[in-house]
């Protein structure tokens, strides 16, 4: 089976789960003088729970074929290996972690972190410039961030204030 | 509308107005140069800056600005390097990249901006006469006329959008619906889907979703195929040469003033926008082009240069025309523009230019701006700004992947909300790998509270789903919009039985 039907089975059980949701559970919690209103906070779910099941049954079941030209992708996830794979995991991996550590380590560090890492993964490894020019952008993006558009980034580690 | 013009001209005269425009057109054009970075990442990068400014006039001048920079930015590099940024300029490329090898670069470059500019403009004072009378008219709808276009709107752009694959883009908008559905809606004051987690109380963030669609995969598509896009380094070479004769001039005027309305009328539509209109001005043109000329084309014809060009920025001023008039996207780029001024307390619609025409007509004046700020601002710097092609792709996509973070914190000041960003992200990306369109699903998700709110207006009124028989222009509207998703694939399913008819005959 094609990634695309995996995805569009994945998104029936989604959609079934949703649908579940929407049609037994949500109008117990529902008021009796709510219930005499012809629309419930159910009624739109239970609709778009029905067409999104019987859109990705479509998919799923290869009802509707795409018209056989073959178009090129951007990338071929047949051929998944042969792209950059492990760098691309590694930058979405860095962007997590930059996420658990910007209260922590504080804006500055964690964003030059964040550029140099990235570049090194990249493969940038003329280190004397990177670590300038991300510094330097850093501080850029911190003064316009907290200066101009006046939005708190606590700039240090949490330890230093 | 001459009053109305004026307080839109007194509005964006202002001295920071003015330096939105400005602004805006200059970081569009530096970033839409970037391969790989379409105006809907630009503008979705953008959103946060914004909305921060608090002003809506402001704000949209602002990133409509961003837009036709994004868009010229996206040509210069197609003519120079044959590597659009955008896919409303590919077919720029056709007869810009040519020229540009054969050595006339500068005159490449001069053609596009002036057929942008006068596209751009014919399109806005298009836009000036046709946006007043369209949404006087809708103005009448009710509700259920609401309803029902919008259903025609995000059908029109699943059935565009899923050339071949409609069942897709259709997932995708219901996808997008479901998602609007979490949180807790205005209408019922209860919090729906939320699974008892306290961070979905308020529903998904769109900065959160539009970064995760669009600038995430570009970027990591850049990363993963680093040859899908050649970055050559030619662009930051000498560019002369920027004047044409009078007799090209001669040549492309009457290009341009076709393109220019054809364009508009195409944006208008739901769900097309600039790309088709610049690939359809490109084949008309070629069409009515007499013979000799059709040689050319593709091979360094000016008038192939100058009609996708017109059309482009035609196009993207006439997808102002829904939005400004009935507050229904009818692009990806529109729609997140309509999220940013929800975000800004406007509700755009028939109603925006009674209640705030400052708005409206500031916008409109600062298409004007903006078109003349590309000519004279840009073309002389375009040498410099195609500088930024030479930026090292190493540098490049941390920043992008950094500014795509900020954005998503900047919005919501929450650390779990970049976390929601990367799996998004990851989610995007390999539904971008099965060619799953990804605008339809962030056009449903903005859409997805209007919709609904007023489906229940309308049940609430004919107590029961009655409106749909009883009002005959909504029945009417719902029919057009089943036809839309199903003639598509009837089609394909007739022509694949033709096909497979021939194929026996052998």
């Amino acid at each position: 089976m094609a990634l695309d039907r995996w995805i569009a089975l994945i998104i029936l059980g989604i959609a079934l789960a949703y649908g579940y949701g929407a049609f037994f559970t949500m109008d117990q919690l529902l008021p009796p003088f709510m219930q005499r209103n012809p629309i419930w906070p159910s009624t739109f779910p239970k609709v778009l729970a029905v067409l999104a099941i019987v859109t990705s049954l479509v998919i799923v079941l290869g009802l509707e074929k795409s018209d056989g030209e073959a178009k090129t992708p951007d990338i071929d996830y047949r051929r998944l290996g042969d792209y950059h794979i492990g760098k691309a995991l590694s930058l979405l991996g860095l962007m997590a972690l930059y996420a658990v550590m910007l209260r922590p380590a504080g804006f500055l560090l964690s964003t030059i972190g964040f550029l140099s890492i990235g570049a090194i993964i990249l493969g940038e490894r003329k280190l004397w410039i990177l670590l300038p020019v991300a510094a330097v952008a850093t501080g850029i993006v911190w003064y316009l961030v907290e200066g101009v558009l006046g939005i708190f980034l606590r700039p240090l580690p949490f330890f230093m204030g | 509308m001459l009053e109305g013009l004026l307080i839109g001209l007194s509005t964006a005269f202002s001295v920071t107005n003015l330096a939105m425009v400005i602004g805006g057109c200059l970081i569009g054009t530096f970033i839409g140069m970037l391969p790989g970075l379409g105006p809907m990442s630009i503008i979705a990068i953008m959103i946060p800056v914004a909305i921060t400014l608090g002003d809506p006039s402001a704000a949209l001048i602002l990133l409509a600005g961003v837009y036709y920079g994004a868009i010229f930015g996206g040509s210069t590099s197609s003519i120079l390097l044959n590597a659009p940024g955008v896919a409303g300029t590919v077919a720029s490329s056709f007869d810009g990249y040519p020229m540009a090898r054969a050595g006339m670069a500068g005159k490449a470059l001069t053609i596009a901006a002036i057929s942008s500019f006068l596209g751009g403009t014919i399109g806005a004072l298009l836009l000036m006469v046709f946006a007043p009378m369209l949404s006087t008219v809708a103005l009448l709808f009710h509700s259920a006329e609401y309803f029902a276009l919008m259903v025609v709107g995000l059908s029109a752009i699943a059935a565009f959008a899923g050339t071949g694959n409609v069942a897709k883009a259709v997932l995708m908008t219901l996808l997008g619906l479901i998602m609007a559905t979490v949180g807790e809606g205005a209408l019922f004051n209860m919090p729906r889907f939320t699974m008892g987690l306290m961070d979905l109380q308020s529903g998904f963030s769109f900065i959160t979703l539009a970064m995760a669609m669009f600038a995430l995969p570009e970027a990591l598509f850049l990363v993963l195929n680093p040859a899908r896009v050649t970055q050559g380094g030619e662009g930051g070479g000498k560019i002369t040469g920027l004047r044409i004769s009078r007799d090209e001039a001669r040549k492309i005027a009457p290009v341009i003033g076709r393109q220019s309305v054809q364009g508009f009328f195409i944006g208008v539509l739901p769900g097309a926008g600039a790309t088709i209109a610049s690939f359809l001005g490109y084949a008309v043109e070629r069409n009515i082009a007499t013979e000799a000329e059709q040689k050319e084309f593709g091979k360094g014809s000016i008038k192939g240069l100058a009609a996708p060009e017109t059309a482009n920025n035609a196009a993207c001023t006439g997808s102002f025309v829904p939005l400004l008039t009935l507050g229904i996207p009818g692009s990806g780029t529109t729609a997140i523009l309509l999220g940013a001024l929800i975000a800004l307390n406007v509700t755009p619609g028939p109603r925006l230019m009674l209640d705030s025409p400052e708005i409206f007509w500031a916008v409109i004046a600062s298409m004007f701006i903006g078109n003349l700020v590309l000519l004279i601002l840009n073309l002389p710097l375009i040498p410099y700004i195609a500088k930024v092609l030479s930026i090292p792709r190493n540098y490049l996509i941390p920043f992008i992947l950094f500014f795509t973070l900020m954005g998503s914190y900047i919005g919501q000041n929450n650390a779990t909300e970049l976390l929601i960003l990367v799996g998004f992200g990851i989610c995007a990306t390999i539904l971008r790998f099965a060619d799953y369109p990804l605008a339809p699903l962030l056009i449903g998700f903005i859409l997805g509270r209007m919709l609904e709110d007023n489906f229940s207006r309308s049940m609430q009124l004919y107590d029961g789903a009655g409106f749909i028989l009883e009002r005959p222009m909504t029945l009417g509207l719902l029919v057009i919009a089943a036809l839309l998703v199903v003639i598509p694939s009837y089609r394909a399913r007739r022509a694949r039985a033709r096909k497979t008819g021939v194929a026996d005959g052998d």
